[in-house]
């Protein structure tokens, strides 16, 4: 904590920052690899969540191949089958998408957003991020353990998590425990650190409401995950000792394998509850820091201000709240006491008014905006669209009486992939975009952009659209194969094989993606320091990328808020945050 | 859940006030502007590591009260057996008390600028809190001694869960007290150390409220509070 760049005793930064209270590397090693500069925190987050992920992105091929052509590929069998959506389910929520907005944007962005040298506690966010190395190959080891992963979904319901008969009894499910035990303790070490930077290192003049949405997106999520995380950390550690010592925290009387288990008496319902108190928080802790980055990429590339810049801030705090207390919707058919359901599908519901005011102001942003349809913008437009579908389709899952008969079905797959899937990997991959020529001083390569684009906003369409028809039509989720089923056309496996055949389209062009993001390092066109002539702070540093200590001798001071876009009477259609007020307001204030 | 919702009422509360001294209902876009014109909206006054213990503060309270619902939901079932608890604990609980009496003690002593009073203190806490450890690990002896395991029922299984994770909470504070000690004994200057002890006897001081909030679960006298809030939300 003595690294800490400025006054810790006052907690004002002062302007200038002698040179000896920064944090300096004095080695290759503690510059790139146990840097405790949050920049390259936030890259090292990245890659690692990208590589985890692309094992899910895999996996997820795998599952299309067994779904799209069953009996064809001898190397997928049942149990196998389970592991992969489980592990596809685990990685994409927790250690893809978590680490990356939180750890990854929220470690980059943080900062330079609000004006600040670094993190406050440099150390314990290094130590954050090789606790997260240290949970992710725990998570991947699991793959090379003998039994395999766990198969138990990606929600580890007991009994049947730790049962045998579920793949990945014997070491699957302990690692996968092990794993989010460590991601937890990791993420609670970055999150510290989120929260009091943005309380505490915040440049003169950045006041609360001067922040850019996206610190108020990764602020809040951040919020909620450090309440909710310990929710699903209680929950593991009670499992674990369920299936290591045997004690029966979850596990009720039953009969495995024609003998009398040693477990009795416990509530499989319990870990529901404390599952699904953090389980929903989550889908906020992963679509806030979206919400928030959005709206900077829609107000930058429309050149207008975001509309109702308040009522956003309200109402990501209003769902930040609100989402605590709509967990047991994920419960309805779970047998608790069924007139709970009542209650959490009105909060469910009341949920919804939030959030549509975000989707208002998003669009009221793009009414009548001078809209650069860069591939950003065509990411935060794909964002939009498909949060509204993933959004409308959750009404139906948040009633009751609709819920009853969906339960399990194609359709939430459907719903959640659109939800909390498709719309925030729009939102990362045109963050990406965004924020690439920042991280490295290129341009990312646009016709390659854009034909990732269109491929994978189709794409996801031609996936996640026929699900939903499949849903409806009672396809059950996590089935290896449907068979010989009545209810089930023979049209609805070809739809299968549809799915499947555009998925793996989708699926490869993300190497495009891949390419680009390599190419485009060595080759990428220069960028400038503010090539989209944005606003916000980070865009102004005094070098590209920017250097140890972000800001060169002086900290930035801010006059005015984020979104200054297209100002009548200014010079230019943007003036930056730290540009002070023109000069007859000066002269005023002399005066006064 | 029900202790869990309300001790998050609490929270929102607390996050509640705190947004209402930020000028939420301010109009960003009309406040052009040097600093100081828009009162109101600057960083807190206090140290980084404080709020930061405060949040921390928060997350592990958060973490107790989770364990603490679980243990009212699993308390109802019929299975449950609850054990006797070793006389021990009071002797444990006392001297919990003595460790942060003597880091409060250490606090005082920093504030006056009285390096061997801060350095007393610290010491005497440190060994209180080892004593406590050492004794908590003799009850689990005493308690499987006397046919009490792990996993031979749920009252059981929770006895060891819970004070083993405040066990360990106050094991990461021990590694925390113990660096503050070794700057101050390697002659650190007493106002670089006045922030780390008061963190430290903070930190002591929590530690004692979740723990005699433990006690009182585990001895059942608290059963009757928790049955009230049961009933409140069902």
């Amino acid at each position: 904590m003595v690294d800490v760049p400025y006054d810790g005793i006052t907690g004002i930064p002062p302007a200038e920052v002698p040179e000896v209270e920064l944090y300096h590397p004095k080695s290759w090693w503690t510059r790139y690899v146990f840097s405790q500069d949050a920049k390259v925190i936030a890259i090292q987050y990245s890659l690692t969540a990208s590589a985890i992920g692309l094992v899910a992105l895999v996996l997820s091929w795998l599952m299309r191949l067994q779904l799209g052509f069953p009996g064809t590929f001898s190397f997928i069998d049942a149990n196998q089958y389970l592991q992969f959506i489980t592990m596809h389910g685990m990685i994409m929520v927790i250690y893809l998408l978590t680490a990356l907005f939180l750890g990854g944007f929220g470690n980059y962005l943080i900062p330079l957003m609000v004006g600040a040298r670094d993190m406050v506690f440099p150390y314990v966010n290094m130590l954050s991020y090789w606790i997260y190395l240290l949970a992710v190959l725990v998570l991947a080891s699991t793959f090379f353990v003998p039994g395999g992963p766990t198969g138990a979904g990606w929600t580890l319901y007991p009994p049947q998590a730790i049962l045998s008969g579920t793949p990945g009894q014997d070491w699957g499910i302990i690692l996968m425990m092990s794993s989010l035990i460590l991601f937890i303790i990791g993420f609670t070490m970055g999150g510290l650190n989120y929260v009091v930077t943005v309380l505490q290192a915040r440049t003169r003049g950045m006041t609360l409401m001067r922040l850019p949405l996206t610190v108020w997106g990764i602020f809040t999520a951040t919020v909620m995950a450090l309440l909710a995380f310990p929710a699903l950390f209680v929950a593991s550690v009670m499992l674990l000792l369920d299936r290591l010592l045997g004690t029966s925290f979850f596990m009720p009387s039953l009969v495995e394998m024609g003998t009398l288990s040693k477990y009795g008496g416990g509530s499989p319902l319990l870990f529901q509850h404390l599952f699904w108190f953090f389980g929903h928080p989550e889908v906020y802790i992963v679509a806030l820091p979206a919400f928030g980055i959005v709206s900077d990429l829609i107000s930058t590339h429309a050149r207008k201000n975001i509309f109702g810049y308040r009522m956003m801030v309200w109402a990501i705090v209003a769902i930040g709240a609100l989402s605590f207390i709509v967990w047991a919707h994920h419960m309805y058919v779970s047998g608790m006491f069924p007139q709970f359901g009542y209650f959490f599908a009105t909060t469910t519901l009341i949920i919804a008014i939030p959030t549509a005011i975000k989707v208002y102001n998003w669009v009221l942003t793009l009414w009548r905006g001078d809209i650069h349809l860069r591939v950003p913008m065509l990411f935060a437009l794909g964002f939009i669209i498909t949060f509204v579908n993933g959004g409308l389709t959750g009404l139906f899952l948040g009633n009751v009486v609709v819920d009853v008969p969906l339960s399990d079905t194609m359709f939430v797959v459907a719903h959640f992939h659109m939800v909390m899937g498709v719309a925030p990997i729009m939102v990362v991959l045109g963050a990406i975009y965004h924020w690439y020529p920042k991280v490295t001083g290129r341009m990312l390569n646009d016709v390659l952009g854009k034909f990732h684009f269109w491929v994978t906003f189709l794409g996801a369409y031609l996936i996640f659209f026929p699900m939903h028809y499949l849903g409806l039509l009672g396809v059950p989720r996590r089935y290896f194969e449907l068979g010989d089923t009545s209810f089930i056309p023979p049209s609805a496996h070809s739809l299968n094989a549809f799915i499947s055949v555009v998925a793996l389209t989708v699926g490869f062009s993300q190497m495009v993606f891949l390419f680009n993001l390599a190419w485009s390092l060595f080759k990428g066109e220069a960028s400038g320091g503010n090539p989209w002539q944005a606003t916000t702070l980070e865009w102004q540093t005094p070098e590209t990328p920017p250097g140890h200590g972000n800001w060169g001798k002086e900290l930035p001071v801010v006059y005015r808020w984020a979104y200054d876009y297209s100002v009548p009477g200014a010079a230019e259609d943007f003036i930056p945050q730290n540009q002070p007020p023109r000069a007859t307001q000066l002269v005023q204030g002399a005066a006064s | 859940m029900s202790a869990i919702i309300l001790f998050l009422a609490v929270l929102a509360v607390i996050a509640g006030w705190w947004l209402s001294q930020q000028r939420l209902t301010a109009k960003p876009w009309l406040e052009e502007g040097p600093i100081g014109d828009f009162p109101g909206g600057d960083a807190m006054t206090w140290p980084a590591a404080k709020v930061g213990l405060g949040v921390f503060l928060a997350v592990a309270s958060v973490l107790f009260v989770l364990f603490i619902s679980a243990y009212s939901m699993r308390m109802d079932v019929a299975d449950w057996r609850a054990l006797p608890v070793p006389r021990l604990l009071w002797f444990n609980t006392g001297v919990l008390v003595l460790s942060s009496v003597a880091l409060q003690w250490s606090y005082v002593a920093a504030r006056r600028d009285d390096a061997e009073g801060v350095m007393i203190g610290l010491l005497a806490g440190g060994a209180a809190a080892v004593i406590f450890l050492g004794g908590q690990l003799l009850a689990w002896q005493q308690l499987g001694a006397a046919g009490y395991f792990v996993a031979s029922n749920p009252a059981n299984s929770f006895f060891y869960l819970l004070t083993a994770v405040h066990g360990l909470h106050l094991t990461g504070g021990l590694v925390a007290l113990g660096r503050t000690t070794t700057k101050m004994w390697r002659g650190a200057g007493i106002a670089d150390m006045r922030l780390s002890v008061e963190l430290c006897a903070i930190y002591w001081h929590f530690l004692l409220l979740v723990w005699l909030v433990l006690l009182g679960l585990l001895t059942g006298w608290t059963d009757d509070f928790v049955n009230i809030c049961r009933q409140l939300l069902s």
